[in-house]
């Protein structure tokens, strides 16, 4: 492969977040990932060849690449998420290099929280393991829309059809509990490139695409919501100046949904109507937003309409509730989330207070087991919680919208974030 | 048209917007911005997106600038040309006056990349910053890989790799106590690469060093370093005269140049594509101290 030829208008962006320990190979994946696309620097090469051998390693050892901090490369672990880039022709990639031990559950979910894709590794040696039935699970609580199963070290299996048959069957019938979206399984050597870039001649059992061409094929365009009209305002531009005067402008991200000028719109919690006037940007006007455009939003009537209000369609609106039950990942290692703990929240751009009101059940990430009994939740843990808000939160189901249906909480105290919540439901 | 295709978002269009969300999320929350403004390309690019996050209105911060008084003139006037343009407040953070002041001292080797951070963080401290938008990259370095967007700073300007604050979904955390303080990276997610085609799309001017000129160099360490006030030849080094360009543009005394016939926004797009070598790794001898070199001087308030 020659560098890649760059398409800026017609490449999309795709991101992808990672999971694994480097026992499976994923340090090995992501390297040969970025050499094949000629993405990976000689000097970044040169500078882990140089580490490695100063460590005695008998290889050159890739996860040297991803591991950034000091304390990584000295206990040769990874501690938090890496960010890797890497293009082709066809897409533009954002990797969230995750570490998959169950210690780092938070950065997992950091990591898939933002990912249109998300690939598992499992050694064909040892099949799925609870790490592999873990990662699925926080993919589909994530509801990352596609899912890759990279089945590796085929080489060490003799590239055995039988042995990928099993663990992708395994795996289908656990990923179908989950209710996983689309799932794909590739047997590959990370370590020999097989299946990498290009099929391999080694699997002619194997009918699919090779690893990269489904990355850079699978169609991630419908996986937005086009359907139910979201503007989170986020801030009022209104122009202190001579010229430009009764300027108001509503500025945010459009969450999902497609707006038009001209359409009837509600504004919440308010409830008032109004029609778009113009949708701007800084280029100048068009005639239809639509995620992830940034836009400011122009309405006929003059309401008052702040920061954390929601623009949607009369017809269609998300709910507006203050009593919200989700499922939230704790993250916080100095103080457990408790029942009556009270927190900032974030939700889309509306910040309000919270206090939890109960904790349903800890659910056992490994067994998928329901602990009805728990009375807290520590770091990593992941429960089902009903708070109470100060202020109505503009929500969806997470299940229905991404962007609209997760919120985080935030110690007062602290101002760290310690939970990250995906709403079941508002009322 | 199909649905996808009539709805498809290029990458560079959905940088721009994520960047764009990044910027009003900071105005909105935040009470003192900044800009950290250099006259490099990345902060070029930063500057215009805060222009078309805001407009019409005008970019509701000031920019600032960490002198270390080794600079490349063509870069101090790009940079007075194009704050006055946008009719923004430039706060100069100098070296100079800090070591005229006794705040800092000049190191033995003559390089000041060290000693701007004190200096920037007492600019914060004297103008009560609590946000301030970098310029860099996760592309460029791997410590830079594991920083946030919203990057929380203590009472000391510190960054503590271990320590940081989860980011998920687009809520960004930037609740600080007085005193602390949020470094904002809305270029997080863009490369090089990125940042060139989004110059030419933009059709953005540059400082002219960007582009392929004959400058009077010497090789030292593998690197070509022009010969300026800022950076003499040793008494066994040859200056000579080569076609270079800058791919980054630091501190006139330790910023080399790299051979490049690159003379347009497409030249360099194609030249950049076509590297084998990072940015950093080309370009910085204060890269070149340790492995570790960005992560120390980030943990002591570097960007």
């Amino acid at each position: 492969m020659t560098a890649p030829v760059l398409e800026p208008r017609t490449m999309d962006l795709l991101r992808f977040a990672t999971a694994g320990s480097v026992d499976d190979g994923k340090s090995t994946l992501i390297g040969r990932l970025l050499y094949d696309t000629k993405s990976l620097f000689t000097d970044q090469l040169a500078a882990v060849e140089a580490v490695s051998l100063a460590r005695g390693d008998e290889y050159t050892n890739l996860a040297l690449l991803t591991d950034g901090l000091r304390a990584e490369r000295e206990q040769g672990i990874t501690i938090d998420v890496a960010y890797r880039y890497f293009a082709t022709p066809r897409r533009k990639f954002i990797i969230a290099d995750t570490p998959g031990h169950i210690q780092y559950t938070r950065n997992m979910v950091t990591g898939a929280s933002t990912a249109d894709l998300a690939l598992i590794l499992v050694d064909a040696r040892k099949g799925l393991v609870e790490q592999s039935r873990r990662h699925a699970f926080l993919c589909s609580l994530l509801r990352v829309p596609h899912v890759v199963l990279c089945v590796n070290k085929m080489d060490l299996v003799d590239w055995s059809q039988e042995v990928y048959e099993r663990i992708a069957d395994e795996f289908t019938s656990f990923a179908a509990k989950l209710e996983a979206p689309d799932l794909t399984v590739i047997p590959i050597s990370a370590l020999h490139g097989d299946n990498i870039v290009s099929r391999s001649e080694k699997t002619p059992w194997y009918e699919g695409p090779s690893l990269l061409h489904h990355l850079e094929h699978v169609h991630i365009a419908s996986d937005r919501n086009l359907v139910d009209v979201r503007f989170p305002v986020q801030y009022v531009i209104r122009p202190q100046s001579t010229t430009i005067t009764d300027y108001r402008g509503y500025a945010g991200q459009v969450a999902s949904g497609v707006l038009k000028p001209g359409d009837e719109v509600m504004v919440l919690p308010s409830g008032f109507t109004s029609r778009i006037a113009a949708i701007e940007t800084a280029d100048g006007p068009v005639t239809e937003a639509y995620p992830p455009m940034s836009v400011t939003v122009r309405l006929e009537d003059e309401i008052d309409i702040s920061r954390g209000d929601m623009i949607c369609r009369p017809h269609n609106a998300p709910s507006v509730g203050q009593d919200i039950e989700a499922m939230v990942c704790w993250m916080d290692e100095t103080r457990p989330l408790t029942v009556g703990g009270k927190y900032a929240v974030k939700h889309t751009t509306r910040a309000a207070r919270a206090v939890v009101r109960g904790l349903q059940y800890r659910l056992d990430v490994n067994s998928l087991h329901r602990d009805e009994s728990a009375t807290q939740l520590t770091l990593n843990e992941i429960g089902r919680i009903r708070i109470r808000t100060t202020l109505p939160l503009l929500a969806d189901e997470y299940r229905r919208n991404r962007t609209t249906g997760g919120f985080i909480l935030i110690d007062e105290t602290t101002n760290r974030t310690v939970g990250a919540a995906m709403i079941i439901e508002t009322a | 048209m199909s649905q996808t295709s009539r709805y498809r978002v290029s990458h560079l269009a959905a940088l721009e917007a994520e960047s764009i969300f990044i910027m009003r999320e900071v105005v909105a929350e935040l009470e003192r911005p900044v800009l950290l403004f250099s006259g490099g390309k990345d902060s070029i690019v930063m500057l215009r997106l805060a222009e078309k996050a805001f407009a019409p209105a005008r970019i509701p911060f000031p920019v600032m600038h960490v002198d270390t008084g080794h600079n490349f003139p063509e870069v101090l006037e790009y940079r007075d040309r194009r704050v006055a343009h946008l009719g923004l407040q430039l706060v100069v953070a100098s070296v100079p006056e800090a070591l005229e002041a006794g705040l800092v001292r000049e190191p033995a080797d003559g390089t000041r990349n060290r000693i701007q951070t004190p200096v920037l963080l007492s600019a914060v401290e004297k103008y009560r910053f609590d946000a301030l938008f970098g310029g860099a990259r996760r592309d460029e370095e791997k410590a830079r890989a594991k920083e946030r967007v919203f990057s929380f700073r203590d009472d000391f300007g510190q960054w503590d790799p271990k320590n940081q604050r989860p980011e998920l979904w687009s809520l960004y955390n930037g609740r600080h106590h007085p005193g602390e303080s949020i470094r904002v990276f809305p270029l997080s997610n863009w490369t090089e690469l990125d940042v060139w085609h989004y110059i030419a799309a933009e059709g953005l001017a540059l400082p002219e060093i960007y582009y392929a000129h004959e400058r009077e160099v010497v090789e030292r360490d593998g690197m070509l370093y022009g010969v300026n006030e800022f950076f003499a030849a040793r008494a066994d080094e040859t200056p000579f005269v080569e076609t270079v360009r800058y791919r980054t543009v630091g501190d006139a005394s330790c910023t080399a140049a790299v051979r490049s016939v690159a003379d347009t926004v497409e030249k360099v797009i194609e030249e950049v594509a076509a590297t084998r070598i990072t940015e950093r790794g080309a370009t910085r001898g204060d890269d070149r101290v340790s492995e570790a070199a960005m992560e120390d001087r980030k943990r002591e308030g570097y960007f």
